[in-house]
């Protein structure tokens, strides 16, 4: 490739990033891409293996984000911020922030009042949930985010959102490696 | 000087006395001619059994040792950690020198000995199933137990009702009435009226389907239960049933006004109070919202939801039935307290009931024949341009109907109404209802949703904030003949407390910052502030007072924030989701800086 060719190149690559940037920039300034640093603790999320085919993975994403709608979480747990259900946004997990954690308080319910899901769903709308789940706190790459607010009052876009550390609910960090 | 104005000072409050202890019906008189249902209302004794304080639901206590001029010596004499930090929206109850407070989940109830400086005399753990708690709308709420015939009744979360001993707290029966599973709860506090228990379900944003249960009060077993929807069988509405507007009479309008099967799963819960007039033999008690919140999806009148309905206390069969808002766009449940009252009306004494309704109206309802005799706006209303008292209509406003693909904008009163569950007091002193209630509006959307049982039916999506003014709180003094505030109290957090009248012509309330308030009751005192002390968290409950076992006038009130509109702090929610609490979190974001959790009853009283 010639210098030229390539500097042409990487000008497409700035403009294609520019388009990318200009609409985000509609509503705010964007973060930083995630560092190699967040990639590490992300990728310690993924002990079971199918983790892997949903996080990280936009139309996974999207298609919990509609599930989250369609079986009535968001009566809940609203946008994340809660209700009768505890926030979904924020740091503190009463039963584990990962992947695997999520899908099991879906499947098989919680205790205090978090419903047993996993009649009503396959394997694979639990594991698209998950997923959806774990991006109200930021938790996936940020480009694979979703964009799409299915909600009338406007949250900030969750590409906005940092992402938040994994705490147990009393606020701290779990004990041992996150796994 | 000062010596001449001790003598004034002394003057007046003798003065006070005076007038105190003239009977309330030749008072009465003097001011505007109002008084409550004598049958439901019977002697001041210095006690406090049921939240309400009389079956007319006055919570007014004729006790004036606690006047205008000294209320402002007010001071602590106990407070009592209740063992819980959610929503404390209970009134305490004292009967003889006991004092009985139930909590939140795990409604734990308490017996307090007053004449020991409040040291417990017994606790009550019912243990109601942990999952209950996800099933309760807003904060795992109860407000209150009630006392009959030397028992304690309550209904917990998980929606059993139990009889208790007053003296030993040991049980004595136990019904359960309401299914989780489905999304009932029961936040109420029972009404004993006939030897019949009555208690309601909550539920609904969960499709549940509205009932009220009589209970035998010696047995707990089933009297009756009387549905909000449904067959006529259901309802109970029989030959006796004699509703009076035209469009309630008809057969199994309950199955008739909503799409196909609609009324298995539509609403009308009733979770709020019950009245009840012992000549009629009539109990009283509202309706909640329809299920789903969406109005597309159930398209009719969707009886007997958002009304109120008179139910014969021994039978349950329907009186009368009254529906405020026919198809309810804006979830303006009707379950709130009916005061029964005697009073002029265009200058024929009636015996009414005055309702403050959700839907922002003042009603004033003859309680023998439903007959809607006037309807005020007592808050912001532009969700409706007034009530026909011809039809008993509410005049819709098409601009402000919800409708899939838009958002409604700027809808007054929101969702909570221009009042919601906490109830207003009736001095017979003053004449004035006192009236705590909020100025909220909303955005709102609606988009379709499918029944799942068990979880939120609601197809809508509602954003709340400060209404015309931004204060989002009011207390108003509402004359019922005049049918015009006396005098109005704006604050700027919503009020979510009960309010408490009293002989001395002392009003009291609180706050969600955690605010106790005494004012001055009278018509011309532009509810003057007399008092006011900061409590450990903020105030949703009812307060009472009652006379204690040395003669002197206490004053009761638990602190202890949550319920809808404090759950940002009680469970605690995320401000940065405005649609968390069903929309409620977007107009309390300043909370949490301004409160927090607790769980305190206070007992005040003047220094000996
Ligand atoms: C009926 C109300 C309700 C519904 C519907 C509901 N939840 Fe929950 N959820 C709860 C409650 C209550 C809890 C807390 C349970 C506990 O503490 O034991 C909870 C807990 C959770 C948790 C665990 C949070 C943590 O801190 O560990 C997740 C994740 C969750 N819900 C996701 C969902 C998803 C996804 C759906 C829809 C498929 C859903 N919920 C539907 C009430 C609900």
């Amino acid at each position: 490739m010639s210098s030229r060719s390539r500097a042409s190149l990487a000008l497409l690559v700035l403009v294609l990033a520019g388009c990318d940037r200009e609409e985000r920039n509609a509503r705010g300034a964007p973060l930083p891409e995630t560092g190699p640093a967040q990639q590490a603790a992300l990728a310690a999320t993924h002990s079971d293996p199918r983790a892997k085919q949903y996080e990280n993975v936009s139309f996974q994403i999207s298609q919990g984000q509609r599930l989250y709608s369609w079986m009535n979480c968001v009566g809940c747990h609203a946008h994340g911020g809660g209700g009768m259900g505890p926030p979904l946004m924020d740091e503190k997990w009463r039963y584990g922030g990962r992947m695997e954690d999520i899908v099991a308080t879906i499947q098989k319910g919680r205790p205090n009042g978090m419903p047993a899901f996993e009649h009503k769903l396959t394997e694979q709308q639990a594991w698209q949930l998950a997923a959806y789940v774990r991006s109200l706190s930021a938790q996936p790459r940020q480009d694979v985010l979703s964009g799409r607010a299915d909600e009338m009052s406007n949250t900030e876009p969750q590409t906005l959102d940092e992402r938040k550390p994994v705490k147990d609910a009393a606020g701290s960090e779990p004990k041992g490696p996150v796994k | 000087m000062k010596g001449w104005l001790r003598v004034r000072l002394k003057l007046l409050s003798g003065a006070v006395l005076l007038l105190s202890a003239t009977p309330f019906a030749g008072l009465a008189a003097q001011q505007n001619g109002a008084r409550p249902a004598a049958s439901a209302s019977p002697a001041e004794d210095g006690q406090w059994t049921m939240p309400a304080k009389n079956y007319a639901s006055t919570r007014y206590s004729g006790l004036n040792q606690i006047n205008i001029s000294n209320v402002a010596r007010l001071k602590p004499v106990f407070t009592f950690r209740v063992g819980t930090a959610k929503g404390l929206e209970a009134a305490p109850i004292v009967v003889g020198s006991t004092m009985y407070i139930i909590t939140p989940y795990p409604n734990y109830v308490w017996a307090l000995d007053l004449a020991k400086g409040g040291k417990p005399k017994w606790v009550f753990r019912p243990h109601p199933k942990p999952a209950s708690q996800g099933v309760a709308c807003c904060d795992v709420v109860n407000r209150g137990v009630t006392y009959s015939n030397g028992r304690i009744f309550f209904a917990t979360l998980d929606g059993s009702v139990f009889a208790i001993d007053a003296n030993s707290g040991r049980q004595i029966w136990r019904a359960q009435v309401g299914n989780i599973n489905k999304g009932e709860t029961v936040t109420m506090a029972p009404l004993v009226a006939e030897n019949r228990v009555l208690v309601g379900n909550s539920g609904g944003e969960f499709g549940v389907r509205g009932w009220l249960t009589a209970l035998d009060a010696g047995s707990g077993k089933l009297a009756w239960r009387a549905y909000s929807t449904g067959p006529d069988k259901d309802v109970l509405i029989g030959p006796s049933f004699k509703p009076f507007y035209a469009k309630d009479r008809g057969k199994d309008l309950g199955v008739k006004s909503w799409q196909p099967d609609g009324w298995k799963i539509g609403g009308g819960t009733t979770w709020g109070w019950i009245s009840y007039d012992p000549k009629l033999k009539l109990i009283y008690y509202g309706t909640g919202n329809p299920g789903p919140w969406n109005p597309e999806q159930r398209p009719g009148d969707d009886k007997w939801t958002a009304g109120v309905f008179a139910r014969d206390v021994t039978t349950g069969q329907a009186r009368w039935y009254y529906q405020s808002t026919p198809h309810d766009e804006f979830d303006h449940d009707d379950i709130n307290e009916q005061i029964l009252l005697d009073m002029p009306v265009n200058g024929r004494m009636r015996a009414v009931m005055v309702r403050p309704g959700r839907n922002g109206f003042m009603y004033v309802i003859d309680r023998a024949s439903g007959q809607v005799l006037s309807a005020d706006p007592y808050g912001f209303i532009n969700s409706v341009r007034g009530v026909d008292l011809k039809t008993g209509m509410p005049i819709p406003v098409p601009e402000k109907k919800p409708k899939s693909g838009r958002i409604t904008r700027n809808i007054c009163p929101a969702a909570p109404g221009a009042k919601d569950w906490n109830p207003s007091a009736f001095s017979p002193h003053t004449g004035l209802l006192y009236v705590p209630h909020i100025n909220l509006c909303m955005d709102m959307g609606v988009m379709e949703t499918s029944y799942i049982s068990g979880t939120p039916y609601l197809g809508a999506e509602v954003k709340m904030y400060a209404g015309p003014g931004g204060n989002r709180g009011v207390f108003t003094a509402w004359d019922p003949v005049r049918r015009k505030k006396a005098w109005e109290l704006k604050e700027d957090l919503p009020l979510w407390s009960g309010a408490l009248a009293t002989g001395g012509d002392v009003v009291f309330y609180g706050t969600m910052d955690g605010w106790f308030k005494a004012v001055d009751a009278r018509p011309g005192s532009n509810g003057r502030l007399l008092w006011q002390t900061k409590l450990d968290s903020g105030i949703i409950s009812q307060p009472v007072s009652y006379r204690g076992p040395d003669g002197r006038q206490y004053v009761a009130v638990m602190s202890g924030v949550g319920g809808w509109s404090g759950a940002i702090v009680s469970a605690p929610l995320d401000a940065r989701d405005p649609s968390s609490a069903l929309g409620f979190v977007n107009a309390m974001r300043d909370l949490p800086a301004r409160t927090k959790a607790g769980g305190r009853l206070y007992v005040f009283a003047l220094p000996r």
